[in-house]
């Protein structure tokens, strides 16, 4: 392991208890309950607006909530300051002071908690007892950081003639430096280049297996939620809808609203009425759909777009439509196919070998198995077989546990 | 910046600003011609930039040692020093409190701030003279400073500032351990430098010109600022004696051409580098 990351760092479960907060009239959390356990990675995932950065705020204490607890560690942080929460936050923005150096940027958090007020005065301080001493072991320390972070060389440099990317490796370094117990990371990928952020993401992922503390991070992008964390917790308009591993999210959804937000291309949904137990029909076709809801319940099918198999003629379980356009992505084919009764096309992901057997306007069967169908019904909640034997293991929401 | 002018539109432009300019230099060029004058060629019927007779010697020794002009000067530097450092450790919390805190009445508190911005200090002179005199403190370096100290302008020009400064530094600067005033003094005033630089010459030309408000606070020679002993000097000594009156004149003025020569670049960042964002 390198140099300066070895230090034992503090326990840091984080158990948010029936938060809640409203801008205005408007509410931005209705009753969020969430358990994060200590070294977790987990994100907040949601679409602009849904309150997952005021989330993240609330935790880091920027924010008041109107309702509700936090605990970090072993204690109560409501009204507590966010200096004294031992967290750290990398902001979208990176939040960098500009007219000071990398230094002095990276250095600040260790010299407010380190330096007495009357040490840290611009030219006195140094004369202070003592406060030559800690500035040098602040330096070190911060120059050990940022050699661990390859920023070294960047040290006497100011933010303003950094890269994106450099900015970045300086934000996640000030919030490093001091040891936190939690990090908070609010989009921070968001404002670099596609081939960066992949480059980026494989750091944050290492730096967390590294440092072993808890992070929670928020992002839109389903792609860092997915390859990032342990648990993603899925956020729209002000509610946590589920809290799942990645693979749970993207698999097992609880929630239609789940299913379309992660996914891409998104998921598919159908439209269907239940004709018997075990059997909905949908465009005209019938489904055999691993759900015990009763005869004449409106549900909607969702199938995924690599579900779908080709097959040789009509018949159960299966759709026909005409392809409507061919998106050749290297490794796999999206094909779009108009059906008859729906608004907008099916997208299905074959095979890139499939190609040259596929024409635009061609007429096309595709068939799904029942166990690939995901079935919500009128309310968007997940409708699961009582007794089925294929539905996958369901991780259920960890509550706060009073 | 906009697309090149047509060769017209810079000739009239530029020919508008010569002559503007030359409007506003016209008077500065005839202070510093009188100053160097005898008397005698100070009101010949034809105006000649440069004296016959060189006499700035002797115009600037009367003037700097007939009046006491170097103590006025003192004053003057006295008194704008300790205006500005009063002004910006007084508008810089309050502007931050208005730009990024949340509290009620807010809106108010700067909407009072902005009526404060249209009030001349003409206006206030009458109530801020009576108060001088219960307070005592008539009279006194006090009386000239005191009634400066809070400026609106200067909390109106840092609030727009410290705007359009992200909330995530402040963020920052919390969870760094920063406290309100050490985010005030460490991240807003230095990354609004241009802006204090620019209130700083505003508030400096404006208090070391001043003649109204001393000629009403004070009355003795040893406190006055440099106007106001310019106007002294003019009564006691000159009479019609321009020559050492404009030299002073010229005196007073120098430091700050000076000053402003070497802010300039700071100057015009800051007056317009909020406004346009």
């Amino acid at each position: 392991m390198r140099a300066g990351l070895d230090r034992k760092w503090p326990m840091s479960d984080i158990h948010l208890h029936h938060i809640t907060k409203s801008f205005g009239p408007t509410p931005v959390l209705r009753g969020i309950s969430l358990a994060i356990d200590h070294g977790e990675f987990l994100t907040l995932l949601g679409p602009s607006g849904c309150g997952k950065s005021t989330l993240l705020r609330i935790l880091a204490g920027l924010e008041v909530q109107d309702s509700g607890s936090v605990r970090i560690g072993e204690g109560l942080v409501d009204g507590l300051r966010p200096k004294l929460r031992d967290i750290a936050m990398v902001f979208q923005s990176y939040a960098l002071y500009p007219h000071m150096t990398v230094a002095a940027n990276m250095a600040l958090p260790l010299r407010m908690r380190r330096l007495k007020f009357w040490q840290r005065l611009p030219i006195l301080g140094r004369l202070m007892p003592g406060a030559r001493q800690v500035s040098v072991e602040i330096d070190a320390e911060v120059a050990r950081t940022a050699k661990a972070l390859g920023i070294g060389h960047l040290l006497s440099r100011k933010p303003g003639q950094l890269s994106g990317g450099q900015r970045q490796r300086v934000a996640v370094g000030r919030a490093m430096v001091r040891h936190p117990a939690v990090f908070l990371m609010d989009e921070p990928l968001s404002n670099l280049d596609a081939k960066l952020r992949v480059q980026m993401r494989a750091e944050i992922k290492d730096l967390h297996r590294r440092l072993g503390v808890t992070f929670v991070y928020v992002t839109h992008d389903q792609a860092e939620a997915m390859t990032l964390s342990d648990r993603v917790a899925v956020m729209l308009d002000g509610e946590l809808i589920q809290v799942a591993p990645p693979q749970d999210i993207y698999a097992d959804p609880d929630d239609r609203r789940v299913a379309e937000f992660v996914g891409s291309p998104k998921i598919n949904l159908l439209d269907a009425i239940v004709r018997e137990r075990g059997l909905a029909d949908a465009l005209g076709i019938s489904f055999k759909i691993l759900s015990d809801a009763p005869p004449g319940t409106a549900l909607a099918l969702g199938i995924r777009s690599e579900a779908f198999h080709l097959s040789e003629g009509a018949g159960v379980n299966t759709l026909t439509g005409a392809v409507r356009l061919i998106e050749h992505m290297g490794s796999d084919l999206f094909v779009h196919l108009d059906l008859a009764g729906l608004d907008h096309p099916l997208i299905a992901r074959l095979a890139a070998e499939r190609a040259s057997q596929i024409a635009l306007g061609q007429t096309l069967h595709l068939s799904v198995n029942p166990d690939r169908i995901l079935v919500f019904g009128q309310d968007g909640k997940r409708l699961r077989s009582s007794g089925s034997a294929e539905t996958p293991k369901v991780t259920p929401i960890r509550q706060f546990a009073l | 910046m906009s697309a090149r002018l047509s060769p017209q539109a810079a000739i009239l432009r530029h020919a508008v600003l010569l002559i503007t300019a030359a409007l506003i230099l016209t008077p500065f060029v005839w202070m510093i011609s009188l100053s160097m004058k005898p008397p005698g060629e100070i009101f010949r019927e034809h105006f000649a930039f440069l004296p016959q007779q060189w006499y700035a010697v002797q115009n600037y020794r009367k003037a700097l040692t007939s009046a006491p002009l170097p103590r006025y000067m003192g004053n003057g530097v006295l008194v704008c020093a300790a205006i500005l450092t009063l002004q910006i450790l007084i508008c810089a919390p309050c502007a931050y409190a208005l730009a990024k805190l949340r509290f009620p009445g807010r809106d108010l508190i700067f909407g009072l701030v902005l009526i404060g911005l249209l009030l001349p200090h003409q206006v206030l002179s009458l109530p801020l003279f009576v108060l001088c005199y219960e307070l005592g403190i008539l009279n006194t370096y006090a009386a000239l400073i005191f009634p400066f100290v809070v400026s609106p302008f200067g909390i109106f020009l840092f609030r727009q500032v410290f705007k359009t400064i992200p909330d995530d530094v402040v963020h920052a600067g919390r969870l760094d351990g920063l406290s309100e005033l050490g985010i005030v003094w460490k991240l807003m005033v230095p990354m609004a430098l241009p802006a204090v630089i620019a209130f700083s010459i505003f508030s400096v030309v404006g208090r070391w010109n001043d003649l109204f408000w001393p000629l009403i606070a004070v009355r003795s020679e040893s406190l006055m600022p440099p106007p106001l002993g310019i106007i002294a000097f003019a009564n006691e000594e000159a009479g019609n004696d321009y020559g050492p009156l404009m030299a002073a004149a010229t005196i007073v003025i120098l430091p700050l051409v000076v000053a402003f020569l070497v802010a300039q670049k700071w100057f015009v960042e800051g007056m317009t580098g909020g406004a346009v964002k």
